[in-house]
């Protein structure tokens, strides 16, 4: 969500031709080659290369911790290419273009294939890790207290060094007041004479052949301790928390053998399903920790079968092409005619016009959006009541996608303004005038000339501002939040975008489906992406007449 | 050279974030300065107010037992935020968070249970411990527990209303006085809000999930679309913009205290939060439970626990279920967290301390009586959508049993 929020659209973002047509500056290679080296480009090259050196470094340990030897591998490739390009003398414009061509694989490419390959698994609540993590927390999940056990105090100790040696439960029983000591070899009953018991806490505070450990000290080896586990007949002695144990039992346990998870209460089996990454019982039930599993194209034949996602599909894909094209047009509209309003010579005082409208632009629209909303409320809105009305604006249907497109053309038509200007004092005067010598009327000359100037510069700005628009996600969830929604559909909304349509979807009240949403927003760029390919091998056409 | 200036920008810029986020490990511990330990590290998630109310505790505990404790405010998408960073491992080692996150952090493997002696349950409020008691573990330490309740403006009605169409007379005769200009201030906006409106369906006879054999709520049986859930939302369409107009949808989240605090509604339908508000804008106030339908069933608000989660993947999880278990179950943090926000503590010890002081309190605990206990289990998050949505529909009018038999096979559909 980087790209500027009110802006329908977003300069920097808009893709400008001009580079391309020109290339890069035609810089005879041998003097190049034979430029000085100057002490600052030295320094510069050194300080970048080092800090090149210095993030491959920092990104290579955790690598290794995690054993990702692939990734290591092309973080090796990657840095040593980088500081071959930047130290030999050669391939000059491959020096221009590998930083570029880094960022855009790793902000642009990268996230286009790692949704790409969401979608075609399960990912989502539920099904978020591997399957041992699953089997960890079914397992973890299902330890219960044995009936009727003892709950003892606890002390951590070690026959060797605190920091490191191997760890003992001292344990004492509140009512029977015995001791006990306990290793992963098992419970055994120490001598009370040659431990000391605190009256107040019940806990083993002193014992002969063992270094006791202070709370400070136990809570840096806290993974030996979970992990010590101290095996009695009915169960196991595990710690809770520093000072207290417990005797307790797995009651579900993974059996390996026939890829399953027992119930040893009930005997009841759970089967692990590796098609939906699930452990599902004879009778269909499920246990609730899943793993993440590749579904193949299950997603999308959901999306394309599913009647609540693909019924109401095509509408909402109808609706997001008016909205786009309505922000927009609508915006392009205003802010063409005040620009043109301002740009006539005989108007006075522009400045003072020109900041007042650039006012829209220059709030936040977060806070912008959130206002209109409750400016369209029915009862206590300022709009009702400064005009006398009872429209019910996000009630229905086609009021809400009025008021949401109103609301845009607020938001927008300032930046439309602002470039309009721009472009219009581009436009030579004399163009026009000639046009008024040979006696064509404003309408004429404005339709003949200026229009088709203005285009060919905003063109592109046009396109980026629909693609902004197609996914605006915030003028929708702030506002109606896709609503309203017809009774017997709660899932879309009048008002809803594809986007924040899948928005709901990933992270709706229902619980995380990004499997699924994934899948939706594969869709949604193959629109985006057609519609602007479309769209700019049409600009280029018009170019081509006008230049 | 601009194109090599700007590739110098951007490698340096990422540099700096890359080095920034190294860093970011080794500034942690400035938290707490004093507790220059040998010992471990306890990282805790909360949400920001109550990370201000935490902190002294946290920094005590951390002090007493010579380890270092860290209190990390996570202001928004704090259940969210928890999951992913826990699936990361670079999660916290305790969460503090409403019980009816429980389902889905259990079935994410994101929490651990708790194992709470016999004599330490007893300590609590019975409502809390069962609210944080899912698939028959114990999951969470509760501190607080909250419900809706009747706030009304005790100068426009000094009587308490017996029943919903009590307060609807009352409400239009103070409309035709002019007094108010809305009857009853329950937040519904246009896609409803099926906390605010669960007192009325239970008095109109709905309900949600039947209750399973060991006592849980019961995902199979579900009770949105049943008959018993459409005869609920006939009464509630009574009340709707067709009919008496004391429902409307124009009453949202954002507008339903600030219209009770500007005197426009003499009724208001909210928790302990909103009367900190009440109180700023002067209001003389009193609380009550919710009132039922004449000849209807009781009015049952939800009840809401805030608890203390050991998280299953944390750096130290003995060291926080010490903290959870022997820390966290003392009256004065809970004291402490209540005067950082007025909710009722579930410790019973700390409940009568503050009991004394502020009486609201002893009012939203007993508007909360027959509360039912908010469900917990993953189904419940299939619920919210479509009950709200279908709430705000009959509201405005659409026909009750169309709507909410749609709503019910959503619903279903979405159940796993």
């Amino acid at each position: 969500m980087s790209a500027p929020v009110s802006g329908p659209g977003s300069a920097p973002q808009a893709p400008g031709r001009e580079p391309v047509r020109r290339g890069l500056p035609r810089m005879s290679r041998t003097a190049r080659q034979h430029a000085p080296i100057t002490a600052t480009g030295l320094v510069v090259k050194v300080v970048l290369l080092g800090l090149v050196a210095g993030i491959a470094i920092w990104a290579a340990f955790p690598l290794i911790e995690a054993e990702h030897w692939l990734a290591l591998g092309v973080l090796a490739v990657t840095t040593a290419g980088l500081f071959y390009l930047y130290l030999s003398r050669r391939h000059i414009p491959a020096k221009y273009l590998v930083p570029g061509t880094l960022f855009l694989i790793a902000f642009q490419v990268f996230p286009v294939l790692y949704t790409a390959s969401t979608a075609f698994t399960n990912f989502g609540d539920g099904h978020r890790g591997s399957k041992d993590d699953a089997i960890v927390a079914v397992q973890t999940a299902s330890v219960k207290q044995v009936p009727g056990s003892t709950e003892y105090n606890l002390t951590i100790a070690t026959t060797g060094d605190p920091a490191t040696g191997s760890l003992t439960f001292l344990l004492s029983d509140p009512k029977s007041k015995e001791v006990f000591a306990g290793d992963a070899d098992g419970l055994r009953k120490l001598d009370a004479a040659d431990v000391e018991v605190s009256s107040l806490s019940g806990k083993i505070t002193a014992a002969d052949g063992y270094t006791l450990l202070n709370i400070g000290q136990a809570s840096s080896r806290s993974d030996a301790i979970t992990a010590l586990i101290v095996p009695t007949d009915d169960g196991a002695i595990r710690s809770n928390g520093l000072t207290r144990a417990y005797e307790g039992k797995a009651i579900r346990a993974y059996d390996a053998a026939c890829d399953c998870v027992k119930d040893s209460e009930t005997g009841k089996t759970w089967t692990a399903d590796e098609d939906s990454g699930s452990f599902v019982a004879a009778d269909g039930e499920r246990l609730a920790q899943g793993w993440k599993v590749g579904v193949g194209l299950k997603n999308f034949a959901t999306v394309l079968t599913d009647r609540n996602i693909s019924g109401p599909f095509f509408g909402t894909l109808a609706w997001n092409f008016a909205f786009a094209i309505g922000s927009t047009g609508l915006t392009f509209l205003l802010g063409m005619a005040i620009a043109l309003a301002l740009h006539s010579p005989r108007m006075r005082g522009t400045n003072l016009y020109r900041m007042v409208l650039i006012l829209p632009y220059a709030m936040p629209s977060f806070a912008m959006l959130l206002i209109w909303r409750d400016m369209f409320n029915t009862d206590f809105g300022l709009l009702n009541n400064l005009f006398g009305l009872d429209v019910d604006w996000f009630g229905g249907n086609w009021s809400a996608r009025i008021a949401v497109v109103l609301v845009q053309l607020w938001l927008g038509y300032p930046y439309m303004f602002l470039v309009a200007t721009g472009a219009l004092q581009a436009i030579p005067r004399e163009l026009t005038e000639a046009t008024s010598v040979d006696g064509a009327s404003p309408w004429q000359s404005f339709r003949a000339v200026t229009l088709p100037l203005l285009l060919v510069a905003l063109s592109p700005l046009l396109i980026a501002s629909f693609a902004f628009n197609f996914n605006n996600v915030n003028a929708i969830l702030f506002t109606t939040e896709g609503g309203p929604f017809a009774p017997d559909n709660p899932t879309n909304g009048a008002t809803d975008l594809l986007i924040t349509y899948t928005y709901r979807l990933a992270f709706g009240a229902q619980g995380a489906e990004f499997g699924l949403a994934a899948t939706v927003s594969i869709f949604i760029f193959a629109i985006v992406a057609t519609v602007s390919a479309i769209s700019f091998r049409r600009t280029r056409k018009q170019e081509e007449v006008y230049s | 050279m601009r194109i090599r200036t700007a590739g110098v920008v951007a490698v340096l810029g990422l540099a700096l974030a890359a080095s920034g986020c190294g860093d970011s490990g080794s500034d942690k511990p400035a938290a707490d300065e004093s507790a220059k330990a040998t010992g471990g590290k306890l990282v805790i998630w909360a949400d920001d107010k109550r990370t201000a109310a935490l902190k002294p505790f946290a920094e005590e505990f951390g002090k007493e037992n010579g380890v270092t404790v860290e209190v990390q405010a996570v202001s928004k998408d704090l259940q969210t935020n928890f999951v992913t960073a826990s699936q990361q491992g670079s999660g916290p080692d305790v969460v503090v968070g409403a019980h009816d996150w429980i389902g889905n952090l259990v079935q994410n493997g994101a929490i651990d249970p708790v194992q709470l002696p016999a004599e330490q349950k007893a300590g609590f409020n019975e409502t809390a411990i069962k609210a944080v008691t899912f698939n028959g573990q114990v999951y969470g330490v509760p501190y607080a527990t909250e419900n809706v309740a009747l706030i009304r403006n005790t100068e426009l009605a000094p009587e308490a209303p017996k029943t919903i169409e009590d307060l609807v007379a009352t409400g239009k005769k103070l409309k035709a006085e002019k007094k108010a200009s809305e009857i009853l201030c329950l937040q519904s906006g246009q896609n409803g809000d099926a906390y605010h409106i669960y007192p009325l369906y239970t008095s109109g006879g709905g309900y949600l999930f039947g209750t399973a054999a060991n006592g849980d709520y019961d995902p199979k049986d579900l009770g949105v679309g049943k008959p018993e859930s459409i005869a609920a939302f006939q009464k509630i369409a009574k009340l709707g913009e067709k009919g008496e107009g004391a429902l409307k949808r124009s009453i949202t989240g954002e507008n339903s205290i600030a219209t009770f605090t500007g005197k426009k509604c003499a009724f208001l339908v909210s928790g302990p939060w909103a009367v900190a508000d009440a109180k700023k804008a002067n209001i003389a106030y009193d609380i009550s439970p919710v009132p039922g339908f004449a000849g209807g069933k009781e009015a049952q608000p939800f009840v809401g626990v805030q608890a203390f989660y050991v998280a299953a993947k944390g750096k130290n999880k003995a060291l926080a279920q010490e903290f959870v278990t022997n820390y966290v179950t003392k009256p004065e943090l809970a004291v402490a967290l209540y005067k950082a926000e007025p909710r009722p503590p579930a410790l019973t010890a700390a409940f009568d301390q503050v009991k004394g002081e502020d009486a609201d309190l002893a009012k939203f605990s007993e508007a909360g009586k027959n509360g039912q206990v908010l469900p917990a289990i993953p189904a419940m998050a299939a619920i919210w959508d479509p009950f709200g949505k279908a709430e705000a529909a009959i509201i405005g009018g659409a026909d009750p049993a169309k709507t909410i038999t749609a709503a019910g096979k959503t619903i279903q559909g979405q159940i796993k």
